[in-house]
């Protein structure tokens, strides 16, 4: 076990502690809108530490091909870093334009 | 590592489960978007662990690639259609 | 007056102001854009080499045959779409200098955020500590470039997402508890500014 699984193995398991965190709070939030923040940041930035882990764990035994693949990891996690918020913000927009009232301290859970 | 990344995937499919729950209870269709977008979003991560489970990274890399594009087309395109219906309301009323 | 026309006036506006000092004398018009195309060459050189190199990273093919395909191909597209990039090559440059130290702070304040929204998931009495509600504000911030980059560091940040933005600036933003909406218009607005070089307006 030398430095660099170690390392792969923390990135790994704090993006999935993050990861567990988005799955947990999109089913104790009592409302869409709260859901709304686990859904888009904790998943954001725990397929980010994952796959950051992923890319250095790729250049292991380094060759031309291991570094293609490590850098097109890195065009995924760009990629999902652009487009999350935007689709948590395309779902929002599709919630206020059908008039769903956002939750507020006191109600019943939805 | 073989069996860190085995074992992970195999949690990472327990936390989609958890996302479906989400999206089979979930009051309105919104509440049903946002459990497919997170099983979309953990499926990238399991996809290129199931590459280097299967040693072939070079080729699972471009599938998680092509699906992490096609779910946020997925989930605009959903969005889109959903804020034209009207009876997005409904569905909690009848409850 | 057409929604086509309304677009077209905004981004006459808009070039009018990215010019600054001699727009009385070179008023761009919207059909003009063969005198824009050769003004602008190097936006045009940078788009084909940035694609290029996306190219070169997703075919991991070296030879002559591939790499004249990405040649011709990577051609097309940046003739057809380099000026849905308005500005201008100095400035895509500056901007790039500018970004890095912004998209550091930005990654710091993400990683706060997200340690906090976890202690409120994983927290037992966690209906009692949310209060959500929507906080509007009004932004000093102008491009559409800016507008876009704040709204998204916005959702990505401490229990806030944006709900809408309007194209003078009007923010409404859903925060999750009391203290993450507070600050808002805050740091982070002067740091995006700062980054798209408008922190004197």
């Amino acid at each position: 076990m030398d430095i660099i699984n170690i390392i792969v193995c923390v990135l790994l398991f704090s993006g999935l502690f993050f990861l567990t965190g988005g799955a947990v709070g999109i089913l104790r939030f009592p409302d869409f809108y709260s859901r709304l923040h686990p859904a888009g940041k904790l998943d954001t930035l725990g397929s980010l530490l994952a796959m950051t882990a992923f890319a250095l764990f790729n250049l292991h035994h380094f060759s031309l091909g291991a570094l293609l693949t490590s850098l097109k990891i890195l065009l995924i996690v760009v990629f999902i870093f652009l487009a999350s918020p935007t689709a948590t913000h395309g779902i929002v927009d599709a919630g206020v334009r059908a008039g769903l009232a956002p939750w507020t301290k006191g109600e019943k859970r939805r | 590592m073989d069996n860190i990344f085995l074992y992970s995937s195999l949690y990472l499919a327990f936390l989609m489960v958890l996302s479906l729950v989400r999206a089979l209870i979930g009051p309105t269709v919104l509440d049903r978007m946002i459990g497919v977008n997170a099983i979309g979003s953990k499926t990238v991560v399991l996809l290129i662990m199931i590459g280097f489970l299967y040693h072939r990274m070079d080729m699972f890399v471009d599938i998680a690639l092509a699906y992490a594009m096609l779910n946020f087309i997925a989930v605009l395109a959903a969005s889109r259609y959903f804020q034209k219906r009207k009876g997005l309301y409904d569905e909690v009323l009848y409850r | 007056m057409s929604i086509d026309q309304k677009w077209g006036r905004l981004l006459d506006k808009q070039e009018e102001k990215e010019l600054g000092n001699d727009h009385n004398t070179s008023k761009v018009e919207n059909s003009d854009r063969g005198s824009w195309r050769r003004k602008n060459f190097g936006l045009y050189a940078v788009t084909f080499f940035i694609m290029l190199g996306v190219w070169a990273i997703l075919s991991g093919k070296f030879d002559p045959f591939h790499l004249s395909l990405g040649v011709i191909s990577c051609a097309i597209v940046s003739y057809l779409s380099a000026d849905l990039l308005r500005p201008s090559v100095r400035g895509l440059l500056i901007l790039l200098v500018r970004w890095v130290p912004y998209l550091l702070w930005l990654m710091k304040e993400i990683f706060k955020a997200n340690l906090h929204v976890t202690y409120l998931v994983f927290h037992p009495r966690m209906m009692d500590l949310i209060d959500p509600k929507i906080v509007k504000f009004r932004s000093k911030l102008e491009g559409d470039l800016a507008l876009v980059t704040f709204a998204n560091s916005i959702t990505l940040t401490p229990g806030t997402i944006t709900v809408n933005v309007s194209l003078d600036g009007d923010f409404k933003v859903h925060a999750i508890d009391k203290a993450s909406g507070e600050p808002l218009p805050g740091e982070m607005e002067a740091r995006v500014a700062k980054a798209f070089g408008e922190s004197d307006g």
